[in-house]
């Protein structure tokens, strides 16, 4: 179908997320605008409080209750998350949480973890979800899968946890999958594996990544695109080549900047300035 | 292993409890009193008949002598004779502890029925109406004095509404005409053994006002403590994570959270058991249930001692025993216990 | 006023004012009771078991004495029953746990072991026991509970004293030489103090509770003294067909503990509150 294929898959324009607080709102989101094609893996960057978890959660329809979503586009394969993100949530929408030994219940075993998200989307008996679990497992790379099924959280290593949240991601049959910080818990060698796990997952299975972090070693490990968000607003976007090697923005050149190894030993890491509660910092405009 | 020291530990501590609680019912029920041998010796006693009793209690002997015979008696179950009755305390106990047991277990039951689901409800609509109305619930339970109402529950059901029986544990036309045969002396249990079901059914008619007495006030301590625990682990990590993934919020609340706030629910086991052993005293009296209750309360009456301290050591031990067996099911549960 | 409810709540300053109501009623007793003789125990056989009516607004008992006047009689020595519990209790508990906490090692696993003890028993089995053993009367039955009760002060006090030992006002005091009775009396009781007196305070709710229940088992004070817990009894032969008799007695148990359990809420989540505040 090439008319689809030339559709983004995601496509938001000004999506605008307010929390009301007893302090007043919180303006988490202000104006992104994002763009995702099928099979891709699109990088959203920024640091803490920048919004880019929040705009995750808006996709997912799991913003904090009373919150006002506000957008031009907020559209999914052609239909509005404004209403359907309920239910898209788990179909075609997956997640793979953040912090994997938090993100496991640590009294259920990784077989009633993935068991529960088969029997929610799978129409599938009993033994067929086992094995299904278990085909799920091998394929994110888990050596002994029967073993991992009996486990329970405690007694997986971090890599093997993270591995088992993408098993669950996978379980749910969704193609787009939302990444949040998948490997900040993870020392260098394990995230680098789950990194390539995650490309070749995206290639065998036909999926689409949207990949939340802060750390730009990751947007230039795994992603085609990346979108750079600032206080709550995008402010660049393009190839991911072209955005670190010819940063146009010159919040993304700090960004950049602050990045250990493009400075010199010695040197003083770059401080990016102004807060996300500031919209129009100096010099971010 | 952690858990293991933990065990024998929690188990070693117990024991010294015992041995302590024994002494403490000594003390009481054989110091305390004026003069146990007067009461022993009958309805106005002879200056001699006092002089015998003094002797067959033993009550000349040095304290410490005396404490060891009554715990080495108690050890090997005699519990000695009532003052009154003149029968083998030890009898009438095997008689009346499982009604009283029967009892504990099912308000036990009820009260985690009850509480448990109220409190998870509460915790799911958290400042809502069902939280209010429920929390409201607990509050009240809390304050109920039992007595009282066992009273109400009495009226209600058995007098205007008539679906429930006033007292007693079974109707009097089965226990004359076709009494269900005695094998573990509870007697659900006793009625399904001997296949039949018309006793079944009235016995556990019989059982469900007093045990829903029993049930109210830990059933008013389990809603707050599961709605508590609830809420600190609705905003847990894997709780979003689970969301995230699409699980219906019932599976949610019930498949996954709820197993988190086991820990709660296992201290009101315990709580619930102890009340109901101790309400028994009360309810009993009340609902003319045969049982260890009725029997004590009789005892207070008579000043029959004797009765009133076993009956005390047996509940106490009970008891310990309860408690013990929740903090070693606790560290099984979670780990971490057993590490503090 | 208004600050009152907005420290409180309006459950928790409805509470608050009950609990005062109630003691005032207590302390008032002799004048607003509609007949005052008939509260302190004479008998008026001629109206017996009236319902309620104008004269006698929540009817009579069975010696035909005013329940009004009975239960308002009944609230002087129910609540200073539940006081009096909780004082002796803390009387006893404040020091053994204070001396635990401070001193630590074994004094403090000798006194906790004991503790222990008394803590295993099911409460109410053993305030019967030591009630039986001393025979009824109102003194008696307050010994009794306090029996029961003066663990969990034990527990409290101790847990102060663990914390405010490593104070270092208190260590500043131990290396100046100051005598260990005078650090405790000096620095250690005022500041446990005050959380215990609150927590004590809320107890008599419940402690009054338990000395119901006591004299419903005919352990509590012998007539023609009232409390209500004796009242509840004394008209169970008469339920429920003279329902008035155990219910008015019983519904007032009911309100007084309820308000105490209000009241503890309302100043519990107030200090969560303060707590989240101050972070």
């Amino acid at each position: 179908m090439p008319l689809s294929d030339t559709t983004p898959l995601l496509e938001i324009r000004g999506l605008s997320v307010t929390i009301p607080t007893p302090e007043g709102d919180v303006h988490a989101v202000r104006a992104v605008d994002l763009e995702i094609g099928r099979g891709d893996i699109h990088g959203l960057i920024g640091e803490s409080g920048s919004g880019k978890t929040m705009t995750g959660m808006a996709m997912l329809g799991l913003v904090p209750k009373g919150s006002r979503i506000g957008a031009g586009r907020f559209h999914f394969d052609g239909q509005d998350l404004r209403q359907q993100a309920g239910r898209l949530r788990g179909r075609r929408i997956g997640m793979i949480s953040q912090d994997p030994a938090a993100a496991l219940n640590p009294v259920l075993s990784i077989r009633r973890q993935i068991d529960d998200v088969l029997r929610t989307h799978r129409d599938l008996p009993r033994a067929a979800r086992r094995a299904e679990a278990l085909a799920l497992l091998a394929a994110t790379g888990l050596p002994d899968p029967e073993k991992v099924l009996r486990s329970y959280p405690h007694q997986l290593s971090g890599g093997m946890q993270q591995r088992v949240v993408i098993a669950q991601a996978l379980a749910t049959g969704a193609d787009f999958l939302i990444a949040d910080e998948p490997t900040t818990a993870l020392d260098v060698s394990v995230a680098m594996q789950v990194l390539a796990l995650l490309r070749r997952l995206v290639a065998e299975r036909n999926l689409t990544v949207l990949m939340i972090t802060h750390d730009m070693d990751v947007i230039a490990e795994a992603c085609d695109r990346v979108t750079v968000l600032y206080a709550g607003r995008s402010v660049e976007t393009g190839p991911v080549e072209e955005v670190l090697n010819r940063p146009a923005h010159r919040y993304t050149r700090a960004l950049l900047g602050a990045l250990p190894d493009a400075v010199p030993r010695g040197a003083r890491l770059a401080v990016v300035e102004g807060s996300f509660d500031d919209p129009d910092p100096e010099g971010a405009a | 292993m952690d858990i293991i020291r933990y065990i024998l530990r929690r188990m070693v501590l117990s024991a010294f409890v015992v041995v302590g609680v024994t002494f403490l019912v000594f003390i009481v029920a054989q110091v305390v009193p004026s003069d146990p041998a007067a009461l022993y010796a009958g309805p106005r006693p002879t200056a001699e008949q006092i002089e015998k009793a003094r002797q067959e209690l033993n009550l000349d002997a040095p304290l410490p002598a005396r404490f060891a015979t009554f715990a080495t008696a108690m050890a090997a179950g005699d519990f000695g004779i009532s003052y009154k009755s003149r029968r083998l305390i030890a009898e009438d106990l095997k008689a009346y502890l499982p009604a009283t047991l029967e009892l504990a277990v099912f308000s036990t039951g009820m009260a985690l029925l009850f509480g448990v689901p109220l409190g998870v409800m509460a915790a799911a609509r958290q400042g809502r109406w069902p939280d209010r109305l429920g929390s409201l619930g607990a509050i009240a339970s809390v304050a109920m004095p039992t007595f009282f109402l066992a009273m109400l529950l009495q009226l209600v059901f058995a007098q205007w509404l008539g679906i429930m029986p006033l007292s007693g544990r079974i109707s009097r036309e089965i226990a004359i005409s076709a009494p269900v045969p005695q094998a573990t002396g509870f007697l659900l249990l006793d009625s399904l053994l001997a296949w039949r079901p018309d006793a079944f059914a009235d016995a556990a008619r019989h059982l469900v006002l007093p045990a829903l007495t029993l049930a109210s006030y830990p059933a008013g301590v389990a809603m707050r403590l599961t709605r508590s625990a609830m809420i600190e682990i609705l905003e847990r990590r894997h709780i979003a994570a689970a969301r995230a993934l699409g699980l219906p919020s019932g599976r949610i609340l019930f498949g996954h959270a709820l197993p988190n706030a086991m820990g709660p629910a296992l201290t009101v086991i315990g709580l619930s058991f102890a009340y109901a052993l101790t309400g028994a005293v009360l309810v009993e009296i009340i609902f003319a249930w045969p049982g260890l209750g009725r029997y004590v309360s009789e005892a207070i009456l008579a000043k029959d001692f004797p009765v009133i301290a076993a009956v005390t050591m047996v509940v106490t031990v009970c008891y310990v025993a309860m408690n013990l067996i929740i903090d070693i099911a606790q560290a099984l549960v979670d780990p971490r216990v057993a590490l503090t | 006023m208004s600050r009152l409810v907005h420290r409180l709540g309006w459950p928790g300053t409805l509470a608050l004012f009950c609990v005062l109501g109630f003691v005032a009623v207590g302390i008032l007793a002799p004048w607003i009771a509609p007949w005052p003789a008939q509260g302190a125990g004479a008998p008026n056989v001629a109206a017996k078991l009236t319902p309620p009516s104008a004269d006698y607004w929540l009817g009579t008992d069975h010696l035909g004495r005013d329940m009004l006047s009975r239960l308002i009689y009944a609230t002087r020595i129910s609540l200073s029953n539940g006081m009096l519990i909780v004082a002796f209790s803390l009387l006893i508990g404040l020091p053994v746990g204070l001396a635990a906490g401070y001193f630590g090692g074994w004094v403090d696993e000798a006194l906790m072991r004991v503790t222990d003890v008394f803590l295993a028993f099911p409460a109410l089995l053993l305030a019967v026991l030591m009630a039986a053993a001393l025979g009824p009367g109102f003194l008696n039955s307050v010994i009794a509970v306090s029996v029961t009760w003066w663990p969990w002060y034990a527990r409290l006090a101790r847990a102060e004293g663990l914390v405010l030992r490593g104070q270092p006002y208190v260590e500043a005091a131990r290396l100046a030489g100051v005598s260990h009775p005078r650090i405790i009396l000096r620095h250690i009781l005022p500041a446990t103090a005050r959380p215990l007196t609150v927590q004590a305070a809320l107890d008599v709710g419940p402690a009054l509770l338990t000395a119901a229940a006591l004299s419903f088992l005919g352990l509590g004070v012998l007539p023609p003294t009232a409390d209500w817990g004796q009242m509840v009894d004394a008209g169970r032969k008469f339920f429920p067909d003279r329902w008035w008799y155990s219910a008015m007695p019983g519904v007032t148990i009911f309100i007084v503990a309820l308000s105490f359990s209000v009241l503890g809420d309302a100043l519990r989540d107030r200090r969560k509150g303060a707590a989240r505040a101050s972070v």
